[in-house]
């Protein structure tokens, strides 16, 4: 782990309602290292995605602060703080008319590369995690598995070379052998690169595999926050305690 | 049919080619602007709903009465393709703005935030991630817009735009089934291959890249065309307009005659569809010359009662006329006015001659009348107050070619025709006297745009030539030429001409 002990994103009280209701957010406070895993966990609902999605500003706070790399997130072109940013989406986020090769070299496109330095950057990507350039490149998303399709979600969002990523459950929908496979190697990777991470996600197992730290978040806060050790074995009681419980054996 | 069609090709790939001007431009139009219009739309929700319904009324607006809106409109009207492209693409924006603006909004919410969340600005998105899957549903819109423009754009004969609706005018106006059908088969023809052409767009696999390459090829094809009209020369001439019943036709086709016989350049805009439509333009200069009837001209356009005789009709008429820039000419010569008319067996039968003898025989009588006739201030219920009579079975409308063969078949026992029908003179049929003098006098009359004169030397005189010299059996005859025997209303015009010493040609 490459952690300098520096932040790379925070946010501090932040509280976001959308309508009525309670709200998504409450009051919430997170901070992640740079080269660092942290995992969101929670349920459905916990507001999890929400938080995520304030990071690259598709979510604005209705109150506190938002840090990323060191800057308040209101103070970035928020065109310019999303390319800063890779973002990695289940499912949907391969633009289905576009040809895989296409859509890893969309950043690098909105960054005004020059076309064959973006063909260049979308084969490294794609054999980096994992797909064979020549074979996957001309595909459409639809022709492609579900985990060819994450593998390639993932060469998206590292193709401009950012320093964080934000990963919305990038592992679901999955079947259990090739998403451990892709967890296993996503991990490496990694540490490999050493990017800064927040990667949200319900599944326990999951969350235990790959997080650095793990915040268990349930109704817009963080309910218990440490080391996958720590939430395992001393969960706290009630919720946190409950969910763990539920998923492990 | 097949000699028919050999005998007026010409004409015909002529009327082809204005059609699908037509349709190309307007759809062109109604492309750029709707999409745009539509993407808007999408960016400022508010005001898609009040866009979409004012699309969605344009669309229900009768053609005829959006002609009537456009043609004294300055730089969008006039008579010609102006109007009629006017027209077109306000039909054709609903369905382009309608699937631009609903193709856009559905395209999966969650791929739109992806493509936010990969830093894109919305000009961006839309480019990228929402216009190319969108671009099936908007090519479909205009597909459909194509395809109705192709039907629609048969109207446009009605402004003097030409096109295939010129024949199938000609053909109701003159009861000529081959004219309507020259007409409408190439029509239906060509909108069955405008739509596989677009369908072939929409499936292609790269619907995108064909679609702008169909674009290209109607702009280019359409820069060739007008760089190709400017050429003709600027002589100006003398625009005749008639409106869109036989007579009509065939007195605009005499006027034109005559006028080309005194050497000068002639546009005929024939067929135009109705009263109000012939004099807005000749009141605006789009046309310089139509005729019209003193009778029409004083209770439909002036709005007044009618009182007194055919001259003071014809002085009262003038006056006014004077008022808006308009000349009355002498007129022609001969009274249409309402004629009912009935079978002579049927009148033998029933003792009916006059008006008068209606009241008694009214309760049974099958009446068949075009449905103007219903609503006109010199039309049914006037006629029945004045002979006192109420008709047991309500009145059947029918088209204005459909009386003669209704009455001759038996299904109706009266019509309500003109005096001039060639069809009276044909068949054994009595014509009713108006013994109380209900109707006004309907003397043809040509109407000519005053400011216009002084551009058309010769042209008052010329008219003017015509005053007097057609009758009732001369009209008549001609009408029967027309309507009975098919010939062409310019060589009937031309005979006509011939005959009474007017041309030696």
């Amino acid at each position: 782990m490459t952690s300098t002990g520096s932040t790379a994103a925070a946010l501090a009280g932040v509280t976001k309602r959308f309508g009525g209701g309670a709200p998504a957010l409450d009051g919430l406070t997170l901070s992640v290292a740079q080269g660092e895993i942290l995992v969101l966990l929670g349920t459905s609902g916990s507001g999890k995605t929400t938080a995520l999605k304030t990071l690259n500003r598709l979510v604005r706070a209705d109150s506190g602060r938002v840090t990323v790399l060191g800057r308040d997130v209101e103070g970035w072109d928020p065109i310019e703080l999303r390319r800063s940013i890779g973002y990695v989406i289940q499912e949907v986020g391969l633009l289905p008319h576009l040809t895989v090769a296409e859509n890893v070299g969309i950043v690098p496109r909105l960054l005004g590369w020059e076309e064959p330095r973006r063909a260049a950057r979308a084969r490294e990507l794609l054999s980096l995690v994992g797909l064979d350039p020549d074979r996957f490149g001309p595909a459409r998303p639809r022709e492609l598995s579900g985990g060819e399709r994450q593998r390639a979600g993932l060469a998206r969002a590292l193709a401009a070379d950012p320093p964080l990523l934000l990963m919305d459950e990038p592992f679901g929908a999955l079947d259990p052998l090739t998403r451990r496979r892709l967890q296993d190697e996503f991990k490496a990777l990694q540490g490999r690169l050493g990017k800064t991470v927040v990667l949200v996600t319900h599944d326990v197992p999951e969350a235990l595999r790959l997080g650095d730290r793990v915040a268990v978040m349930h109704a817009g806060r963080v309910v218990q926050e440490g080391t996958p050790a720590e939430i395992r074995d001393r969960p706290q009681p009630g919720f946190v305690h409950d969910f763990v419980a539920a998923a492990l054996p | 049919m097949l000699s028919f069609l050999a005998e007026r090709h010409a004409e015909l790939a002529t009327l082809v080619a204005q059609h699908v001007v037509l349709v190309l431009l307007s759809t062109a139009i109604a492309v750029a602007l709707g999409v745009p219009l539509g993407i808007l739309l999408t960016r400022r929700r508010r005001w898609a709903r009040p866009a979409l319904a004012l699309a969605g009324v344009l669309q229900t607006i009768p053609s005829l009465a959006l002609f009537g809106f456009l043609i004294p409109l300055p730089i969008l009207g006039g008579i010609g393709a102006r109007t009629a492209i006017v027209a077109l693409v306000l039909y054709a924006l609903l369905p382009i703005l309608r699937n631009t603006y609903t193709g856009i909004l559905q395209v999966d919410p969650a791929v739109s935030e992806a493509a936010t969340g990969l830093g894109m600005t919305d000009g961006q998105r839309l480019r990228i991630v929402e216009l190319p899957l969108a671009l099936p549903v908007i090519l479909a819109g205009v597909r459909i817009a194509a395809v109705v423009s192709v039907g629609t754009a048969t109207i446009a004969a009605a402004v003097g735009a030409g096109g295939l609706g010129t024949y199938v005018f000609r053909g109701l106006a003159t009861v000529d089934t081959r004219l309507i059908l020259a007409g409408a088969v190439p029509a239906a023809l060509l909108a069955l291959a405008v739509d596989a052409l677009l369908a072939g767009v929409e499936h292609s696999r790269r619907p995108g890249r064909a679609a702008l390459a169909l674009a290209g090829g109607v702009v280019a094809a359409l820069l060739l065309l007008a760089f190709a009209g400017r050429a003709r020369p600027g002589q100006p001439r003398v625009v005749v307009g008639s409106k869109n019943f036989t007579e009509q036709v065939v007195l605009g086709e005499v006027l034109a005659a005559l006028l080309e016989d005194r050497g000068l350049a002639v546009d005929r805009k024939l067929n135009l569809g109705g009263t109000s439509l012939c004099h807005e333009a000749v009141r605006t200069g789009r046309l310089d010359v139509y005729v019209e009837y003193s009778g029409t001209a004083l209770t439909d356009i002036l709005h007044r009662r009618v009182r007194g005789d055919r001259r003071s009709v014809l002085r009262e008429v003038r006056e006014a006329y004077a008022g808006m820039g308009l000349t009355v000419a002498d007129p022609l010569g001969f009274n249409n006015t309402f004629a009912l008319v009935m079978r002579a067996d049927t009148s033998g039968r029933l003792g009916l001659r006059r008006m008068s003898d209606l009241s008694a025989h009214a309760r049974t009588l099958r009446v068949g009348l075009f449905g103007e006739f219903l609503e006109r201030a010199d039309g049914l219920p006037g006629l029945a107050s004045t002979y006192g009579f109420q008709l047991g079975v309500p009145p059947t409308e029918m088209d204005l070619g459909l009386l003669y063969p209704a009455l001759d078949a038996g299904r109706v026992d009266l019509v309500v025709g003109s005096a001039t029908d060639g069809l009276i003179a044909a068949s054994d049929l009595v014509v009713l006297e108006d013994d109380r003098h209900y109707f006004p006098p309907y003397d043809a009359v040509p109407i000519l745009n005053s400011a216009r004169l002084a551009d058309h030397p010769g042209l008052a005189s010329a008219v003017a030539a015509l005053a007097g010299r057609v009758d009732e059996g001369a009209m008549r005859r001609m009408n029967l030429a027309v309507d009975g025997t098919h010939r062409a209303p310019a060589e009937v015009a031309r005979e006509f001409l011939r005959a009474s010493g007017l041309s030696a040609r």
